[in-house]
């Protein structure tokens, strides 16, 4: 599709701080390609070797829950005490579990 | 990148491994590396879900709403698990249908202890204590293996699992602190998973085909008999602790290693199961795609709703 405007799309950018680390959402950039939001991301976000290695994400395809429904949408899991360690007893003096 | 010869992109790549750095999904990777991550990726993701299969046979029958609510929470995280680690195969270009076919044809294998039967309530104290705690001491290991989404698939794992071993272990404390017929059970379930759990590092160090590959690649960071030697090393005083005995008549304290000796496994069981011919191999396989024939009228209706609803907006 031809673009009309001169803002450009937008593009999530998520960096890697360091080899193996998950990537971070950092910001966003406008781009009109998806080299030049690469290009874009590393001079916004990474002037001071913050990453290792960069994610550009066009926005439209970022897909959010709503603030507002935080309380009924997370709800399935807060009476769950059970699917954490603390629930179980260990006994005193037993180890590696 | 792209006019450095094959050759000067496979030393870069190892040299790289070397250095204790992590490949990611975009980045150049040798084709053996891709096939060798599919495999090992996918079959660990088929032996999470497989492994529901022989716990699940317990939910409705837990003795307490307490053991009820712990169990399920732990099929269900298992079956998270499985999600996660298909994701983690498909960032090297498989597709989950594909990875799902492999299980369901038999052509994928998943891990041998999942072919044996859980009997009793006990064999849900056993499974949690013995095939998770040998399960965490493989996983704990490749929580650093090279491959990044596979490295932080098994962080997620790891953190997450360290509930089972404990709801594993608290059925076997209650049991063995029982009636001596309840104790019995638990002798009983550590006498049969004993030696199927040492068996999940797999063959002797001398006889492991796909290891020295995988370690060259820093996706296998330890031997098969190492780790087996830590959860042997670990797992005893447990059994101690409860006071049931560990079927290996071999078994000894040995102090100038510091270490427990112990017997030979019986490589030839190992080899039959994973053949195909283990207590529960054609079971569980039907059981799989029994599931996933069942599933396919919700699979067909989430596409037939998504289509109408895209075709209203248009």
């Amino acid at each position: 599709m031809e673009q009309k405007d001169t803002q450009w799309p937008l593009w999530e950018v998520f960096i890697q701080s360091k080899s193996g680390q998950p990537y971070k959402h950092a910001g966003s950039v406008h781009a009109a390609d998806k080299e030049l939001a690469l290009l874009n991301a590393r001079d916004v976000y990474t002037r001071r070797n913050e990453g290792t290695s960069i994610w550009v994400v066009p926005a439209e395809y970022i897909v959010a829950s709503t603030p507002e429904e935080v309380g009924p949408f997370f709800d399935p899991a807060n009476d769950k005490v059970y699917r954490h360690p603390t629930f179980y007893e260990v006994p005193e003096g037993v180890k590696y579990l | 990148m792209s006019n450095l010869s094959t050759q000067e992109l496979e030393t870069k790549f190892q040299q790289k491994i070397d250095a204790n750095e992590y490949i990611e999904p975009k980045d150049w990777m040798m084709d053996k590396y891709r096939y060798n991550l599919i495999r090992q990726i996918s079959q660990h993701a088929h032996s999470e879900v497989v492994g529901m299969l022989p716990e699940a046979n317990w939910i409705t029958r837990a003795p307490n709403l307490r053991r009820k609510a712990g169990l399920l929470a732990k099929v269900q995280d298992e079956a998270g698990h499985g999600l996660y680690l298909y994701s983690a195969a498909e960032t090297l270009g498989i597709s989950r249908e594909e990875l799902l076919n492999q299980l369901l044809t038999g052509k994928a294998k998943y891990s041998n202890i999942f072919n044996y039967p859980t009997l009793t309530w006990a064999d849900i104290g056993a499974v949690g204590w013995l095939v998770d705690g040998a399960a965490i001491i493989n996983q704990v290991m490749l929580q650093r293996a090279s491959y990044g989404p596979y490295a932080r698939a098994m962080i997620r794992i790891c953190r997450e699992e360290s509930f089972h071993q404990r709801q594993g272990f608290e059925i076997m404390v209650t049991l063995c602190q029982g009636t001596a017929e309840q104790k019995a059970m638990a002798q009983d379930a550590l006498n049969r998973w004993w030696w199927p759990s040492m068996m999940m590092f797999g063959p002797n160090d001398k006889d492991s085909p796909h290891s020295s590959d995988m370690a060259k690649w820093r996706v296998k960071r330890e031997s098969n008999d190492d780790l087996r030697q830590r959860f042997v090393d670990r797992v005893v005083p447990q059994a101690d602790f409860l006071g049931i005995t560990v079927p290996d008549d071999k078994l000894k304290w040995n102090a100038a290693t510091q270490h427990y000796d112990f017997g030979e496994i019986d490589w030839t069981e190992f080899h039959n199961v994973i053949n195909g011919n283990g207590p529960c191999n054609r079971e569980r396989l039907n059981a799989r795609i029994k599931a996933h024939e069942d599933g396919k009228w919700v699979r067909d209706a989430a596409v037939a709703y998504a289509n109408k609803k895209r075709k209203k907006a248009a």
